[in-house]
Parts: C-alpha cells; structure tokens; sequence
C-alpha cells in the first residue's frame, strides 16, 4: 500500500516541476497547481476512507523495521488532518488564481506545493526527528509565501517571521537532543513504549524534553507568551497566504495532541500531567490576548488575525483536558476554526482590495456591498460562535468538555467573555465596513488606490466561489455534527489507545 | 572533555541569544547560526561522548563504538540551518533594501498606518 506517501511525494514531485519548466507559463502553473491540489483531495479522501476501518497503518520506507527505519503512520487523525488540509488547499488555490494573487510575484505554485507537501508530511509522520524536517519543509516554503509580491511592511514582517521560526527550530533540536540522550530514540511510538519504563525519580530530562517540545509547538500554535508573531505576520501576508496558514497553527495543535498523548500522555508516570497544567492556563490567557486583539484592532486583517489566536486558545484549552470527549470536542473545533479563518481572510481579501487601505473606517460603499456584508456576516458568526454556523456547536462541544472542577470556572467564563468579545469587535468591524458606508452617497475620486486599480470592481463568480465553498462546508459541519462528532470520537479513541498505536507501529510483520 | 564541551555549549548559546536580542538584522543572523551551531555540538553530544570509536559495531560484546545516530541527527540539522541560513539573509537584505533600515522590530508608524502621530 503505497497510498500512504503520494501525499508527501505528489507535491514534492510536482512542485519543482513547475518551479523549473512552467515557470514563464502562468497557464500551464495554474493548471498543474490545480490538477496537483485535486489530486491531493481525492488521495487525501481515500486515505480517509482507508483509516476509517479503525486500522493505524504504518508505511515503512525502504521495509526498514519500525524503530530503525523511517516511519509514516496513518490513523483517523492524520488522515482527518490531510483530508481538512486539501479542502482548504483547494478553496485557497482557487481564490488565489480567482483574484490573481499568484501572478503578483514569483514561484507562487510551487511553493504553494511545497507547502502541501511539509503539512502532509507533518501530518502523517511517526517520528519526532522527521516532524522537525516535515516542519522545516512547511516553513520554509511558507517563508517564501509569506512574501509572495513584497512590499516594505510584508518583508518586514516576513523577517521577523522567519527570526521567530528559525529561533523555534532550535529549540526543537535541542528537545529532541535532550528527548534522545534520556531515551536513545526518536520514534513516537518507541518512545511511548519507553518512557513508562523510567523510573518516575529519573524521569527529569524526559520532563524538560516534554516541555522544551511543547514550547516549540506552542510557537506555532500561537499559545500565549509565544503568540506575539502572529498577528504580525498573518496581518501583512497575502490573504490567500493568510488564509492558507490557518491551517499552520493546526499543525502545532496536531503536534502537542500527537506527542504529548501517545509519547508523554496518560498513564506515564513523571509526565503525565506535565502538558495539561501548563496548557491549560495559557490557553486561558490565549483567549483573553485575542479577544482583546479583536477588540483593539484598527484594521481588518489584524482583527481577523487575532481572532485566530482566540480560537486557538478555546482550542488548546479543550486539548489540555487530555481526555477523550475533550479531545473530539477539540477536534471538531479544530475543523471548524480552519475553514472560518480561511473563509475570513478570503473575504478580508475582496474586500480591501477594493477599498483604499484596510483601516476599519466608513468609504464609500464598494460595488457589491450587499454580497460582501452578507458574506462578512456568515464568517464572522461561524468565527465568534454564533449559530446556526458550526463555530456554536464546536464551542458548544468544548464547553460540554470542561466540566471538571477548577477547570470549569476558568474555561467557561473565558471561552464565552471572549466570544463576546469577538462578537462586538466583528459587529464594529462589519458596521464600519459595510454599513456606515452606505450612509456616504457621495463618491470622492478615489486617491489612495494602488494596488486595488487594475482590478475590477465586480467580484466575478468564480472569485466569490471559494468563500462560498468554505461556508457551505461550514454549514455541512454543522448539519453533519452527528457523524461528523461520531467520527471524532472514534478518532481521538483511537489517539488515546498507546498500546494499538505502539503495536501496530512495533509489528514486525510486513503489510506488503 | 565533557566540561569542555558542556561549557562550549552553553557559551556558544549565550552568545547566540544575546546576539538574537539585538533587534538589528546581522547581529540577529550571527546570534541564530551561534545558536545552531551550539546546537549541533549538542546534538552531537546526546549520543554520549566517545573517543577514537567507530561508528559501526565491529564485534558483537565487549567492543564499544560510537552512537552512529546522532550524527546523522547532526548532517541533517547543519544542512537545513545552513539553507535557512541563507534564506534569512536574502530576506534580511530584501527588507532592509525596502525599508532602508535594519531593524528587525516593527517602528510604531508602520504598526498602524492610521496613527502616524502616535508615540509607542
């Protein structure tokens, strides 16, 4: 079963491909993009299909038995995970052809590949030392995105993004040093088999290993104190870039569910309750930095961006539970929160391009303001948590997950103050925007327009199609919570049953 | 030996994140190849320290060697932070060609382009 890799080796073939042939034939680039992001969705739906049995499916690389070979591991998660990351991958290439921001600068396509192929890879690989490559590969094409087109703030930006990544992996090597030194291995599924056979008084530097590994993927989660970069960064990005890295912070989630479940998770003496205790409060304070964020913005793609950062909090406070219905709750967030913040930023994207700047203050409306307003409206209520859209009953979920004690005062009154919170500062955002500028009938010649000249005033269909494709998925997750959450639960059950995992990885007998 | 290489870790590291809090791009790119580099002795070192071994087990029992593992660890790392390396100054240079300026955090007047006026 070779299925397992394509969506590693797909984009990887397919990215240098069009980096050196199509590079001076924005029509073929497009094309190939396209086919090669099909492609990857229809793989990712049969790998979805394929881990559904409940089956963890390991591929090994060269037949190498598991603990010294390269090891990618398929289970519900990675393959929910590849699957969330081909659908948004799909609606953002099509908004960025759509709207013609990959004609803007160079290598657009295939770095955007190269992109698919880190998070696939980070994905699905059962190996911490390869999720550090996988994380380079995703960062690195990301760098490269993020200042796609240019401009003095976006490269200001991007480099500050960039001296944050860069100073992330280092610390990532030194876990991963620390994690090998106390272990003699970095293979998820060896170090859980392990860890639980430290003496609990030796454990010390399998402890610091655990906490310099959270901090990493904390960094790219976006949890507080180590959230600083982001709305910096998805504020002056592209916004199909932006919209794009919604599923970036994912990864860090994904990550710290991964690892500190099945290699320092439940029932391993020493560090069992070390990710929790510190998650959980600074999940807490994640939420209090967004709302505020959202509050505070004077522009609308920082406001957006720190709203990210609050779901990431409400996120990672139901992932600090470590249980099961915390986790299925956490994960019908997760899917939840990606696609919103994508639609967001898509939205963001149509309409400041036709305004002169994006400053939340009333202009004259733009031609379509009806269309933009109502499409404004429905992203922001799935993303404050409004129903009917998914966001309510994902926070619903999360809520209904938290209710040990000491746990329930704090999660509740921050997941649901910052919601209104987001509430408010979408509402100002929207009425400023959208409804304040009806009220100015007259239209000043425009001055200020730079980039938003040489685009039309009109969305065409194919422009707004992605956003609408982003809500209508919304909408479905939300009509589908029942099997949608029924599947979730057998996923994180799965997440949480080490032995299955560490013995399907462990087995010596060869799939074929 | 373990004190020498301890120490060099822990000296190539401070210097690396003094350097990484300059806030002015080279020092900034000096500061993180400091800190890679003080990784990879560190990654180097978490096989344990052995001298004049091979890599290979040459005879099964009393023969000690050398943890091959690590080494690969470290080929990889030095090969990416080198790429990186480069990377972070080719977008250094290109936002300091733009902005005329070095700096790597964010001035106040371009936080925000609406408050120009305001102070930090």
């Amino acid at each position: 079963m070779h299925w397992i890799i394509l969506p590693v080796v797909l984009p990887a073939l397919l990215a240098p491909l069009i980096g050196f042939v199509m590079r001076h034939d924005i029509v073929l680039a497009r094309t190939a993009s396209l086919a090669g992001t099909a492609a990857f969705f229809a793989i990712a739906l049969g790998l979805t299909t394929m881990a559904a049995d409940g089956a963890t499916h390991v591929y090994r690389l060269g037949a190498w038995p598991a603990p010294f070979g390269i090891i990618l591991v398929l289970d519900r998660l990675s393959a929910l995970m590849v699957l969330l990351t081909g659908t948004l991958a799909f609606i953002v290439l099509v908004h960025a052809i759509a709207t013609g921001w990959d004609a803007r600068g160079r290598h657009f396509h295939a770095l955007f590949q190269f992109q698919l192929m880190g998070i696939s890879g980070a994905f699905l690989t059962g190996d911490v030392f390869n999720l550090f490559v996988f994380f380079e590969v995703l960062l690195i094409a990301s760098y490269g995105l993020m200042i796609h087109s240019g401009g003095k703030e976006r490269m200001r930006a991007g480099l500050q993004y960039v001296i944050m990544n860069l100073a992330g992996s280092t610390l990532f090597l030194f876990a991963l040093g620390t994690l090998y030194a106390s272990t003699g291995t970095l293979n998820i599924a060896d170090l859980a088999a392990r860890i639980p056979e430290i003496p609990a008084e030796e454990t010390a530097l399998v402890r610091v290993a655990a906490i310099l590994l959270m901090i990493v993927f904390a960094v790219k989660a976006a949890l507080f104190p180590v959230q600083f970069w982001l709305p910096a960064t998805y504020a002056n990005a592209p916004a199909p870039v932006a919209a794009l890295f919604a599923i970036m912070t994912k990864v860090g989630a994904y990550a710290i569910l991964r690892v500190h479940t099945t290699a320092f998770g439940p029932g391993v003496p020493g560090t069992e309750s070390l990710a929790g205790t510190w998650l959980f409060p600074a999940a807490i304070v994640t939420i209090a930095v967004g709302a505020f964020g959202v509050l505070g913005a004077r522009r609308l793609m920082p406001l957006i961006a720190f709203s990210v950062v609050g779901s990431m909090g409400t996120l990672l406070v139901s992932v600090a539970a470590f249980s099961t219905t915390a986790t299925t709750a956490a994960l019908y967030y997760m899917i939840h929160s990606t696609l919103a913040a994508a639609c967001l930023f898509l939205i963001a994207d149509l309409v400041v391009t036709r305004r002169s700047a994006d400053t939340l203050h009333p202009e004259p409306a733009t031609a379509q303001n009806g269309l933009f307003a109502a499409l404004f409206f429905a992203a922001a209520i799935a993303m404050a948590g409004m129903p009917p859209l998914s966001g309510f009953l994902g926070k619903l979920l999360v809520l209904d997950a938290i209710r040990a004690p000491g746990f329930i005062g704090w999660a509740w009154s921050a997941i649901l103050v910052g919601s209104l919170f987001t509430i408010v500062g979408f509402a100002r955002a929207g009425s400023a925007l959208f409804w304040k500028s009806t009220a100015i009938a007259d239209p000043v010649p425009q001055t200020a327009v730079d980039a938003a000249a040489d685009t039309p005033s009109h969305a065409t269909t194919v422009q707004v199609a992605p956003v609408m494709l982003g809500l209508i998925a919304l909408a479905a997750l939300a009509i589908f919570a029942g099997p949608v959450s029924a599947y979730l639960d057998d996923t994180s059950a799965q997440l949480f049953d080490r032995k299955g995992y560490v013995d399907a990885v462990m087995d010596p007998v060869e799939e074929g | 030996m373990e004190l020498i290489v301890a120490s060099t870790v822990g000296v190539l590291t401070a210097g690396g994140v003094y350097l990484l809090l300059r806030l002015r791009t080279f020092p900034v790119i000096l500061g993180l190849a400091l800190l890679s580099y003080a990784v990879n002795v560190f990654l180097f070192a978490s096989g344990r320290l052995a001298i004049d071994q091979s890599p290979i087990l040459a005879k099964y029992g009393e023969a000690t060697y050398t943890d091959p593992l690590p080494q690969a660890l470290v080929l990889t790392a030095i090969v990416i932070s080198f790429g990186m390396t480069a990377v972070l100054v080719m977008i250094g240079l290109g936002a300091y060609l733009e902005a005329e300026s070095d700096r790597v955090d964010i001035e106040p007047e371009m936080r925000d382009a609406t408050d120009k006026g305001e102070s930090a």
